[in-house]
């Protein structure tokens, strides 16, 4: 079992609200990330949860049982965290053991234990060497192990996968996400990137400066976003926000459009203006355009359309795919 | 032209830290060649640098006159007891003040240092009317009593500098892990730390090794260490060079021969945190 339930919890260091009031339920099983842009207070929730911060006010319940003031140890969480906080001083084994030791099991089991982890994480052959020895990779995968020998009711990673290479990064996400299958735990993944987020969450919590904006599932919140600040922060490349007299003639505040929800031709279309720069990613071409009268709007189109620097465009968005806001910033 | 402007000043850059070196280290060659002369040729005009008649009549004589184990003994009891009861309070406080440190933390390490400005001899007085009152002159629970809480300033200071350098994370990670205070303390930071504590209490035992004023001033035979040992050729009936420099050769050997071995930890103890 593994349910949170976050009654208005907030925090404050001294006078600066840093989370204002919040409200969550986290269901047992599921992976759910925390996305935002830095500072937004997404860390500090987590570590909140963890018990490593103090609650200014609310209640968090873990398991229908109020933990708000119980020490982290007691909570039957485990903490992944960003700079993996491995004891540089003790082997793999020491490492993944540890947690076990501090709980007072037997050495039988301990071992057993342990070999189980670094089987799942394939450590088996590093166990005797130190921290300081091992690839980001696997620094990573030890600090997970680490957090399985526990069998906690939550895992709680904390921007795990930042201090990785890009392509170490995609291994190491299918990674988590495959032993969240394996294990079924509740997973609480932290993290300001959205592709982590879109790739590997059951539910998604947008935060911005303390407060939440969204909850929901990965697609719910790419088809419906609830306000600019979601339309603008998920998907990738980013929405194209229109404001000014495009935006009046659909009588609204902003008007947004995905890059991807663009039709692009060279002979017709709503929208015209000039190629600016054009970015080739092989299977999709990015290209931002300066359209008269609206500005820089970026078209995802695929990997073949060929175009030059200043060459005249049209465009065209789906209409079916505009979002409207209104002058709150909220949908219409 | 550019590689030989480098070696060039490499030369200079050499021979001026050589020479720096012997400069720092002649006393101490002075003192050991001028232990094994005669006291006529250790006065001599000019002075005689390496050939003279060598003898060992010096540390003969010293040894039958006072007993140099007694106070070797004293000094090694002073020194390692002053330390290891001064980091056995102070790894506490350092931690603390490095990892729950609150406003006024700076405040008081600045207070701790500022009671190393103070010149030594403004308390002698009431403390050694403390030491009079409580019968701790000339004992060696006293010194090593003394001798803590001067030299305590300075180690917290050096292990707060070590454990500022240990990320908090790990502590954390500890903390989740289910360490209890004492056993993070014990099983994670302690070992982390090691290097900074060896060289802490390195450092501690040189300086309270090496102490002069108050080990003279509140011993008189019992608990005198090798400081007193030296300070008793310094004598009324005239300064005898080479048995001085004999005593003196005796009483730095020991630690001159522990800091040789240390030098490694004792440099990274110095320069830790310095360079990333």
């Amino acid at each position: 079992m593994g349910s949170i339930t976050l009654e208005k919890v907030s925090k404050s260091f001294g006078t600066t609200s840093v989370i204002p009031e919040i409200d969550l339920e986290i269901h047992d099983g599921e992976f759910v990330v925390f996305v935002g842009p830095s500072g937004c207070g997404k860390s500090t929730l987590l570590r909140m949860i963890a018990g490593l911060e103090d609650l200014s006010g609310g209640r968090i319940i873990i398991d229908g049982k109020d933990m708000s003031s119980e020490a982290p140890a007691k909570r039957g969480l485990s903490m992944v965290f960003q700079s993996y906080a491995l004891y540089p001083h003790m082997t793999v084994y020491g490492n993944i053991a540890f947690p076990l030791k501090m709980d007072g099991q037997e050495k039988s089991v301990i071992d057993k234990k342990v070999k189980d982890a670094a089987h799942i994480l394939n450590l088996t052959n590093y166990l005797e060497r130190r921290p300081g020895q091992l690839s980001g990779g696997q620094r990573q995968r030890v600090a997970i192990g680490r957090a399985i020998v526990r069998q906690p009711k939550a895992f709680l990673f904390d921007e795990p996968l930042s201090n990785l290479d890009a392509a170490l990064r995609g291994n190491m996400r299918l990674e988590i996400s495959d032993l969240h299958h394996q294990l079924k735990t509740t997973m609480i993944y932290v993290t300001h990137d959205q592709v982590e987020a879109m790739t590997m969450a059951d539910k998604i919590v947008v935060l911005n400066a303390g407060r939440i904006e969204q909850v929901g599932s990965p697609m719910e919140l790419y088809r419906n976003p609830k306000n600019v600040f979601v339309a603008g922060f998920i998907g990738s490349p980013r929405m194209n926000l229109i404001e000014g007299a495009e935006a009046a003639k659909h009588k609204v505040t902003t008007l947004g459009v995905r890059p991807e929800h663009i039709r692009i031709s060279t002979t017709d279309g709503e929208w015209k203006g000039k190629v600016g720069v054009t970015e080739h990613l092989g299977s999709d071409t990015f290209i931002h355009t300066q359209i008269d009268g609206i500005g820089q709007v970026t078209v995802r189109t695929d990997g073949d359309f060929d175009t030059r620097h200043g060459q005249p465009i049209f465009l065209t968005p789906d209409p079916a795919r505009l979002h409207r806001f209104g002058a709150d910033g909220q949908v219409i | 032209m550019a590689r030989s402007t480098t070696t060039r000043s490499k030369i200079i850059f050499t021979v001026i830290g050589w020479t720096i070196g012997f400069l720092i280290f002649f006393p101490i060659l002075w003192t050991f060649l001028t232990s094994f002369k005669s006291e006529g040729t250790a006065i001599a005009t000019p002075p005689q640098f390496l050939f003279f008649d060598w003898t060992l009549e010096n540390y003969h004589e010293v040894q039958s006159r006072s007993d140099y184990f007694k106070h070797f003994t004293n000094s090694v009891v002073i020194s390692v007891g002053s330390t290891l009861i001064g980091l056995a309070l102070a790894i506490p406080a350092a931690w603390a003040m490095a990892f729950s440190p609150t406003k006024r933390t700076k405040d008081i390490l600045m207070w701790m240092l500022s009671t190393k400005m103070m010149p030594a001899v403004g308390v002698l007085v009431p403390l050694y009317l403390i030491f009079r009152d409580w019968g701790l002159l000339d004992t060696r629970l006293g010194l090593v009593a003394v001798l803590t809480m001067i030299n305590l300033p300075i180690i917290v200071w050096m292990l707060y500098t070590y454990f500022k350098e240990i990320p908090g994370e790990i502590l954390e990670a500890a903390r989740m892990d289910g360490a209890s205070l004492m056993k993070e303390i014990v099983y994670v930071l302690t070992p982390m730390a090691v290097p900074g504590i060896a060289s802490t209490m390195l450092l501690n035992i040189i300086l309270a090794w090496n102490e002069a004023f108050w080990t003279l001033n509140l011993t008189a035979a019992n608990a005198a260490p090798l400081t007193a040992f030296i300070a008793s050729y310094s004598s009324p009936e005239g300064l005898f060079w080479a048995k001085l420099s004999a005593a003196s050769t005796m009483a730095i050997a020991p630690i001159l021969i522990m800091g040789w071995f240390s030098q490694k930890q004792l440099v990274r103890g110095l320069t830790f945190g310095a360079v990333k």
